[in-house]
């Protein structure tokens, strides 16, 4: 009895918090992840769910993006300007690599049915079963996405890291051009298809589950499956002593050189694992849209992201999530209204706005974050159950405080 | 912490704004129709062009009748921005208005980047000036009423060596756009067949310099250029080829029949000859009809480049919507899936011509008209009636 | 070699135009990381503005020697208000918060010329002395082809004296030197960076007139490109130096040309080039030809 209550004492309320706040998150996400699979199965399709589904699909893949630009905007200060350019190899590699036999002679029509003449998913369907084959393809191609975005990364890396601030930025930004120039090349034509379309690919309606004789879909879950992983990997990463090392060269580089971290060895760490999960991030951008182009991977594209990352909170992961969504919802959905002239509340026809309005509104409120809170949504802080647990506490304390204050008075 | 409730509690409203804003219809009943164009971006011009023929014709024939109801019928805009990245989430606002059947794109890639949602969301798409044949090829849904690249490109191959006696082609078009490139494939295929040198060249996007590709020409010996591209860049081109000197004579495919086009050639020593699917002055009635309507409003005025000249694509798109009112009448419904189901079965004698489709979806269309652009009134003149060989 | 010069002249003498347009605009960039150390990404945008104010000017029948002072002048006003606005708040902060601020105004320019354009293509008005075609050594081309390099010339000789011989020149200079101590000394900050951008803008104006009647459409994203060329050009010449930007402009501006006489296949390559060349010279020289030895403010 006295052992157990000496436990009890000796957890401080901090632990508590701490296991509370993960029980919570883990009940959060399971809630999270039985109504999209609900959305993806069970709930009619209607106005409200079509628009919604590919918000929350391109708001999963552009949050886990924007948390690998943080990692290493954010968390160890390479102001690198290359993402969209790592999204590209991402989304090339995946596309190329699971783009049916049978499929190749119509996709590939001006290189002869191209040079590649296999597809993963369809390699593993037919061993392993259509659905789980298709499932297990898919996340191997993401992976060779990761890994070839990850390679190139760390090819790149070498000169430009040694580069500083704006310099580096300017060169990463180079580099993006270089590569989709490559990307469109008609040299490359056999693999890449030049600068035409790939299309025909394993896609995210391709992602289906079998559980005795039903099928389930899985193609609103699956982005944010994969994304979920990755960003937890990004999270435990930036929670280890790599991480610290992150932030100590980001606070200072030559305070953190004389602490004995090899800050070539660290940046290049953080550079490539960040390209890594951009390159899984732009597969996934490849099977939500079921084209891709290297003409879409342009410069604008990596000023997006970071503009969301900065909405977010340089510094926060859970931010540049939160800012994702936003972002993505308010420019494909809650702000299409200001383009076509209609107000949601009744039939009022508006001169002012027309095509584009939309953007001038979007890239005003930017400007006002940008300007005005230069924190973001989140500043450096995490959202987290464990937080707002001990803030909650924190206010309950105080508030028994005063009522033994007035008591006492 | 209080910001971001602040935040979070005004993105609320307007989410619950947006959410409640379908049921303001009174009774009456409507069929909506989804126009899937570009309104901004490099094809945006064009787009606009396309949209007004539709415009018109909803003006004309607001109105269908179905298994004797009459149904108003809607128009429900999305922009894809020419830009296939933004291709996915334009089409999904179509779907989940729940439109019946869609009208679109002018250029090739978006269409074919949309394909797949509406394929998913079952409904059916008829392709209005999109040529490339990737667009119907394999898919049931997507139908066209134009005719195809490889009609297209032959037809300039042919025109270059029968009638401007050339033995040497140079083709120009953007990098990744399909439209440019598939039509200088099936020109490229066609001009070797008749025996000509092809010399191809792409320039990448947003590109303003078009000096040196001309020059290239020029030096290559080249009889005739091919380039098919958005009018954002035949614009350039016209312009830079008449400050060259270039006499070479300028082939565009249907993109460059357009008012803007044809204006920059006036009082300039150049040569433009264009394939396209309408001539001016084939259907007066028709013309006087939509002429008038245009300039009755401002802005309509201003999308069809500030004159009243009749662009083929908005004949096109006038023709589009009509077929679309036939499917609508075939299948005796609203529901996209019996649309499509009726759609392969329509005829319909169009002002651009008899429109009825094959087994692939596209429209059985063996003549394209080619114009040319008179330097002195800045009109456009018709030339011939090109059939493939 | 006369021969082989003379059949490729037509691409020298687009790529020397360009090279001079590319000048006009590099300077902006230069000057203004010179004294701020910051790279402005809303410059080509500014250049873009000032030749959709041109477009507008003409078509609100503006005659045209009214237009082009007031592309001019809008240029510049527009360059000090992104200043004041955009930049000054956030002299303090960290370098990064400055350059997303600038990436952010970009953002906005292109986004309201979309909103004003409708997203067409605008015609440039031809401006009649410029546009007159005339013929040399064999090569056709615009009056503006062969204007463009002397004009540049002569402006830049005009800014070199006045940087080195005015007396706001020489707060300029102290500026770039040594922000801190030139304050100190009791040099008007503010007054020099609005300077600065009052020279950028203006040249950037007079840029897009050129530019723009060579090549005659307008459209949002008219500036991102020359923009980003001309900031190699800053960088290739050694950022911070004047001649260097101009020297740096003229050679993107030919090899991006000769690249294209290449033909075929290599054409893709033109836009590539320049960033090739950016990422070479920030490898091996990262202070770019002309540059000082930069001395690493901690």
């Amino acid at each position: 009895m006295n052992k157990t209550m000496n436990k009890k004492v000796l957890r401080t309320p901090d632990e508590v918090a701490k296991r509370q706040g993960m029980w919570l998150t883990i009940v959060a996400l399971v809630i999270l992840y039985v109504a999209l699979f609900a959305l993806d199965n069970f709930i009619k399709p209607s106005k409200f769910t079509l628009m919604l589904i590919p918000v929350l699909k391109k708001g999963a893949i552009y949050s886990l993006v924007c948390v690998s630009m943080n990692l290493l905007n954010g968390f160890t200060g390479l102001f690198s300007l290359g993402q969209a350019g790592f999204m590209l190899i991402g989304a090339y590699a995946y596309a190329i690599f699971s783009i049916p036999a049978a499929q190749h002679a119509s996709v590939y029509q001006y290189f002869d049915g191209g040079a590649i003449q296999f597809s993963i998913p369809e390699l593993l369907s037919n061993a392993l079963g259509a659905n789980f084959g298709s499932f297990l393809g898919a996340v191997i191609c993401i992976i060779i996405a990761g890994l070839a975005a990850a390679i190139f990364a760390a090819l790149i890396g070498i000169p430009v890291l040694r580069l500083k601030s704006d310099y580096l930025a300017i060169a990463t930004l180079g580099f993006a051009e270089i590569i989709r120039a490559i990307f469109q090349w008609n040299g490359l034509g056999a693999i890449t298809n030049g600068s035409n379309l790939l299309r025909k690919y394993t896609a995210f309606s391709d992602m289906k589950i079998q559980i005795g004789s039903q099928v389930f879909k899985l193609s609103t879950t699956f982005p944010f499956l994969i994304a979920m992983i990755s960003i937890i990997i990004i999270v435990l990463l930036i929670n280890s002593s790599y991480g610290r090392a992150f932030k100590a060269i980001r606070d200072d580089e030559v305070a953190a050189e004389a602490m004995g971290i090899n800050l070539f060895k660290h940046k290049m760490l953080s550079f490539v694992i960040s390209s890594f999960f951009a390159g899984v991030g732009g597969a996934l951008l490849a099977m939500f849209q079921t084209t891709v182009q290297a003409s879409a991977f342009m410069s604008a594209m990596t000023y997006e992201l970071l503009l969301i990352v900065v909405i977010g909170g340089i510094g926060s992961v859970s931010g540049s999530c939160i800012a994702a969504f936003l972002y993505i919802a308010c420019s494909e959905w809650w702000l299409r209204f200001l383009d076509s002239g209609m107000l949601p509340f009744g039939n009022i026809q508006v001169s002012f706005f027309r095509d584009g309005f939309r953007k001038v509104v979007f890239s005003v409120v930017i400007m006002i974050i940008v300007l005005f809170f230069s924190q973001g949504i989140m500043g450096n802080k995490e959202l987290s159950f464990a937080g707002l647990i001990r803030k909650i506490k924190a206010k309950k304390a105080a508030k028994a405080e005063k009522a033994q204050e007035g008591g006492a008075a | 912490m209080k910001k971001f409730l602040a935040l979070v509690l005004a993105m609320l409203m307007v989410f619950s704004l947006c959410a409640c804003d379908n049921s303001s219809e009174s009774g009456e009943k409507v069929v909506k129709i989804g126009v899937y164009e570009p309104q901004t971006g490099a094809n945006g011009a064009g787009g606009k062009q396309e949209i007004l023929g539709m415009q018109y014709a909803n003006a004309q024939n607001p109105t269908v009748e179905i298994g004797g109801e009459t149904y108003k019928v809607e128009l429900v805009y999305a922009d894809n921005e020419s830009d296939t990245a933004k291709a996915v989430s334009a089409a999904s606002k179509l779907v989940a208005e729940g439109v019946s059947v869609v009208l679109g794109s002018y250029g090739s890639s978006v269409a074919i980047a949309a394909s797949d949602t509406f394929k998913e969301a079952g409904i059916p798409a008829i392709g209005v000036t999109c040529t490339n044949p990737q667009v119907t090829e394999g898919n049931d849904h997507y139908f066209r009423i134009c005719f195809l690249d490889p009609f297209q490109g032959t037809v300039h191959a042919n025109f270059a060596k029968e009638q401007l006696k050339a033995d040497t082609i140079y083709c120009l078009g953007e990098l990744g756009n399909d439209y440019d490139q598939g039509l200088i494939n099936y020109c490229k295929e066609a001009a070797e067949k008749l025996g000509m040198k092809v010399i191809t060249e792409s320039f990448p996007k947003d590109n303003s310099d078009f000096t040196s590709y001309l020059n290239n020409a020029k030096k290559e010996g080249a009889q005739a250029i091919f380039a098919p591209c958005s009018i954002q860049y035949a614009q350039l081109i016209v312009e830079q080829a008449a400050a060259l000197g270039i006499d070479i004579p300028l082939l565009g495919s249907d993109t460059w029949d357009n008012n803007t086009i044809v204006g920059a050639t006036k009082g300039k020593d150049v040569q433009v000859y264009v394939s396209t699917f309408y001539q001016e002055g084939a259907n007066p009635d028709f013309e006087k009809g939509i002429k008038e309507w245009i300039n009755s409003d401002a802005k309509n005025l201003e999308n069809n480049g500030g004159n009243d000249m009749l662009a083929a694509v908005t004949v096109m798109g006038y023709d589009a919507y009509m077929v679309a009112l036939e499917a609508i009448k075939a299948a005796g419904s609203t529901s996209p899936a019996d649309i499509m189901a009726a759609l392969p079965g329509v005829h319909y004698s169009g002002i651009s011509g008899d429109i009825s489709f094959n087994d692939i979806g596209d429209a059985n269309r063996d003549s394209a008209v080619i114009k040319k652009a008179n330097n002195e009134t800045g009109e456009w003149e018709f030339v011939a009636v090109q059939k493939a060989a | 070699m006369i021969e082989f010069l003379h059949e490729n002249f037509r691409y020298l003498l687009s790529g020397i135009s360009v090279g001079g347009q590319y000048a006009l605009i590099a300077i902006g960039y230069t000057m203004v990381y010179g004294i701020l150390r910051l790279i402005n990404f809303a410059h080509g945008d500014v250049f873009m503005v000032a030749g959709l104010i041109m477009v507008y000017a003409i078509a609100a029948g503006l005659p045209m020697w009214l237009s082009i002072i007031l592309v001019l002048v809008l240029t510049v006003v527009l360059g000090v208000v992104i200043e004041r606005v955009a930049y000054k708040p956030l002299r303090s902060s960290p370098r990064m918060s400055v350059m997303i601020s600038a990436i952010g105004v970009s953002y906005l320019l292109q986004n309201c010329a979309l909103y004003f354009t409708g997203g067409l293509p605008r015609s440039y008005p031809s401006i009649p002395f410029l546009s007159k075609q005339i013929t040399i050594w064999g090569a056709t081309t615009k009056m503006v082809t062969v204007i463009t390099p002397i004009l540049t010339l002569v402006l830049i000789f005009a800014l070199v004296f006045l940087i080195n011989h005015t007396k706001i020149g020489m707060a300029m200079r102290a500026v770039a030197k040594d922000f801190e101590t030139s304050q100190l000394m009791g040099i008007k900050i503010n007054s020099v960076i609005s300077f600065t951008f009052v020279i950028g803008c203006f040249l950037a104006a007079v840029g897009s007139l050129l530019y723009f009647s060579n090549y005659t459409t307008v459209i949002p994203t008219s500036g991102a490109m020359p923009g980003l060329k001309a900031f190699v050009a800053a960088v290739f010449g050694g950022i911070g130096s004047i001649p260097g930007a101009v020297i740096g402009a003229f050679i993107i501006g030919i090899c991006e040309n000769i690249i294209k006489a290449f033909g075929q296949d290599w054409t893709v390559f033109s836009d590539a080039f320049t960033f090739v060349l950016l990422i070479v010279i920030l490898l091996v020289k990262p202070t770019g030809i002309f540059g000082e030895k930069a001395t690493d403010k901690v």
